[in-house]
């Protein structure tokens, strides 16, 4: 435990700062003494974006912080009541733009809830296959943020290496390497070419080996150690209170995880372990995503033996859109395309939720409908959003180079925070 | 581990004064509550029947002249996986819902976004400030008078050289 001291003289100052478990504290006309408010952002190379946060200091130590949102606010909602359901989906890449693939299909997965769409089973196990892929992809951008945080740029280069072995892999499967807009309401865009499986299929052979050597890099290197353990401490109950979702919740102790407890796509047909932890600390969240990441390669390698034979979208004109080559060579294929494009799919009047398990937590698309071709409502519950909301409590009390690190360790996005 | 269907039921029971009227809607709940009633609600479905996790909390505009407004709670109870969805209508004459952020802390940033939104009030809110939109802005934006393009002025720019 740190010992608190006051110093007497500026000798005594200087031996007490050479010993890290003793704070110093200043009385008197010091400029060190009085509290002071330091503006971190909306533009910080470490805040993930355009977060601001609002730090009140009592020396090192945080006494008071305000995060402030709305820089990067595109008012997706509102354009969202404006487009047909189609028109919408390229917005959605853009929320979380670090796994794009998940955001389309959390969409899709709504709009098919609210219009009683049911999808075929060869692209509900690609749509799977694919969202675990954006889910490593997402691990991978934030692992190497987050221990550049902690001052280690080194790692960064590797996971981006891997990082462009997905994009690759997304290129092929998709036709695109970052916003993809693949999944389409009632399935996908594109059938999965023997070439993206094969190249899915060497990318997770050497991947596990990959995350192995990181760990050994971080696991029980002292600095990274330092740096995370203990450090932005949350319980499971101030946890669940807080909204946290995702690897924040189980790194807290709550095995909450939507892909086991209220499954969607094919989650319910694959072995995989929820892994939790107790400790509530960055280190915690760390650990739990790697974790995960070794459980979505496990996911990936299970389906991809079983893909069954099939077509990739449902055979219902009237809210699917036709392919192509139908629009192309026959009269009903071309109208129907036209009365999609123009009216869209038209969902029954009534209002439904649909949440996925996303990289950062729960990402839910909740959609009102009054029987048109655009939602009346359509409400994005995005997990980095309320995530950022436990900032200031597990800010306050910690030191100010203890900010990055926490931040870090809760995965925001802005993009999908500030919506 | 008891059925939703039962649990359900016994909800409806003991809240039926606060209750207006109750939907299932593909799988999913839908109970109308009482405006005055919410805090009390919200404080028994958590402490009796385990709803732990607020998921969300939304506004929505009806456009019409009564009970304009709705604002919705995503309740989940994350042992049991239990969902739940709450309804409080709000009247544009009388805009105001007494908070929920004394239940579950998540309400705090939400709430804010629905008053930022909509320009619902939340009584006894401990920091009703806006969430996205600037703190002069005048307008709120997801209100459907509000114009797409957006109006004219109400965010100034900065002077021309």
């Amino acid at each position: 435990m740190p010992t608190e001291k006051q110093p007497k003289s500026t000798d005594e100052l200087l031996r007490l700062l050479e010993d890290e478990h003793t704070f110093v504290t200043l009385e008197g006309g010091d400029a060190l003494d009085t509290e002071m408010v330091i503006n971190m952002g909306p533009s910080h190379p470490a805040t993930h974006g355009v977060l601001r946060i609002v730090l009140k200091m009592n020396g090192e130590t945080i006494t008071q912080a305000i995060p402030e949102l709305g820089y990067l606010h595109r008012a997706m909602e509102k354009l969202a009541e404006n487009k047909s359901y189609h028109e919408f989906m390229p917005y959605t890449d853009r929320l979380d733009y670090m796994m794009p693939y998940s955001n389309n299909v959390a969409l899709c997965l709504a709009v098919e809830k609210a219009a009683g769409i049911t999808v075929p089973e060869r692209a509900q196990v690609i749509r799977t296959i694919a969202c675990e892929l954006a889910r490593i992809s997402s691990h991978l951008l934030w692992l190497g943020s987050m221990v550049m945080d902690t001052g280690a740029l080194t790692l960064f280069l590797h996971t981006f290496r891997e990082r462009e072995k997905i994009y690759d892999i997304f290129d092929l499967l998709t036709g695109a390497r970052f916003t993809v807009s693949h999944s389409r309401i009632g399935g996908l865009a594109s059938d999965i070419s023997p070439e993206a499986i094969s190249a899915l299929k060497s990318f997770i052979k050497q991947f596990p080996a990959q995350v192995q050597s990181w760990e050994k890099l971080l696991n029980r290197n002292k600095i990274f150690l330092q740096r995370t353990v203990g450090i932005g401490y949350i319980d499971a109950e101030m946890a669940t209170d807080m909204g946290l979702s995702g690897p924040n919740l189980r790194a807290s102790g709550v095995k909450w995880d939507l892909r086991k407890k209220v499954p969607y796509l094919k989650y319910d047909s694959v072995q995989f372990d929820v892994p939790t932890s107790t400790d509530g600390d960055s280190y915690a969240r760390y650990y739990m995503r790697i974790l995960e990441m070794y459980e979505s390669v496990s996911i990936i390698e299970q389906l991809l033996d079983r893909i069954p034979e099939g077509p990739v979208r449902a055979d219902y004109a009237k809210q699917v859109y036709p392919w192509k080559s139908e629009v192309y060579h026959t009269m009903e294929g071309l109208i129907h395309d036209f009365m999609l494009t123009d009216w869209g799919v038209c969902p029954e009047k009534g209002q439904v939720y649909h949440a996925i398990e996303s990289s950062k937590g729960e990402l839910g698309f909740f959609i009102q409908s009054d029987g048109t071709g655009h939602p009346w409502r359509l409400k994005i519950r995005s997990p980095s959003f309320v995530n950022l909301q436990s900032l200031p409590y597990l800010l306050e009390g910690s030191q100010m180079a203890d900010t990055v690190v926490i931040i870090g360790s809760l995965d925001p996005v802005m993009g999908e925070a500030d919506k | 581990m008891p059925v939703f269907e039962e649990i359900l039921s016994r909800i409806q029971s003991d809240l039926s004064d606060s209750l207006l009227k109750s939907e299932l809607y593909r799988g999913e709940t839908t109970l109308y509550i009482k405006k005055q009633d919410i805090v009390s609600v919200c404080k028994k479905l958590k402490s009796d029947f385990g709803f732990n996790f607020l998921a969300d909390v939304l506004g929505t505009d009806r456009f019409t002249d009564d009970d304009r407004f709705e604002v919705i709670y995503h309740l989940r109870n994350l042992t049991e996986a239990w969902f739940l969805r709450l309804v409080v209508l709000v009247d544009e004459k009388d805009l105001a819902v007494d908070t929920v952020s004394s239940v579950w802390k998540t309400a705090n940033w939400e709430e804010r976004e629905v008053f930022d939104m909509y320009g619902i009030k939340f009584n006894h809110h401990p920091d009703l400030r806006r969430m996205y939109m600037p703190q002069d802005f005048e307008y709120y934006p997801l209100r459907k008078e509000f114009p797409l393009i957006g109006i004219e002025g109400s965010i100034p720019l900065p002077a021309k050289e």
